[in-house]
């Protein structure tokens, strides 16, 4: 069980998607540490020796930027914007999209679940 | 894709000039500018500048943290208030529900 960065990896996926699972890393970023760690990407998790989960651990420590780190650092720039009362700190206060997206229609990621019309409530329950 | 580093921070010059004069006489006066395209530059720190909003001008004290935005970011050009009496009363019946 190889366990980077408090999460647990998934030990049957191969090393390139397996560190994906790690909040900060993605496929690019799980390949060019993989290569800095000097592991074969195809390589399940399972297959791997202490040795080289100590590898892949500190290709990255050394990056950092990854988790709880990661998370602090973009909770702290999005405080800074709305400390400062720019405009993209306003959006975020609102929770709607803040890099001038439409809000018409769509915007759901920021918005959450839709708040229907009465009308639409009796349609979807007389439905069910 | 992001301005040239060679050309340094776009700041209208009037105002620049005007920022660096009251910093050459250490004063402090609040400066009207309609130009809220200007980037903010370490020169504005501790400066009121009154950023026209289309309407008026709205007052920005100028603090370190905002080095780099532009002067535009802190003065809204939209007012909204909230949508109307009616949907407000729907909102509100939907969790009752």
């Amino acid at each position: 069980m190889a366990r980077i960065a408090g999460v647990d990896l998934p030990p049957r996926k191969r090393a390139a998607i397996a560190l994906t699972y790690i909040y900060g890393i993605g496929r690019a970023r799980a390949l060019s540490l993989l290569a800095k760690a000097q592991l074969d990407p195809a390589k399940k998790v399972q297959d791997w020796s202490e040795e080289e989960v100590t590898r892949v651990r500190q290709a990255i420590e050394s990056e950092g930027g990854v988790e709880g780190d990661l998370r602090k650092d973009i909770a702290l720039n999005v405080k800074r914007l709305i400390e400062i009362g720019a405009y993209r700190g306003q959006r975020h206060r609102r929770n709607l999209p803040v890099r001038g997206q439409r809000t018409h229609t769509n915007a759901r990621t920021r918005k959450g679940p839709r708040r229907g019309t009465v009308a639409n409530r009796k349609k979807a329950s007389a439905k069910t | 894709m992001p301005r040239s580093v060679k050309k340094g921070p776009f700041v209208d010059a009037p105002l620049l000039r005007r920022i660096q004069e009251m910093n050459q006489r250490n004063e402090k006066k609040v400066h009207k500018t309609w130009s809220r395209r200007s980037t903010i530059t370490p020169e504005f720190i501790g400066h009121t500048v009154a950023v026209h909003n289309g309407k008026k001008f709205i007052p920005v004290y100028i603090t370190e943290n905002m080095v780099g935005h532009k002067l535009g970011e802190f003065s809204p050009t939209r007012t909204f208030k909230g949508h109307s009496v009616k949907a407000a009363a729907e909102k509100t019946a939907a969790p009752a529900q």
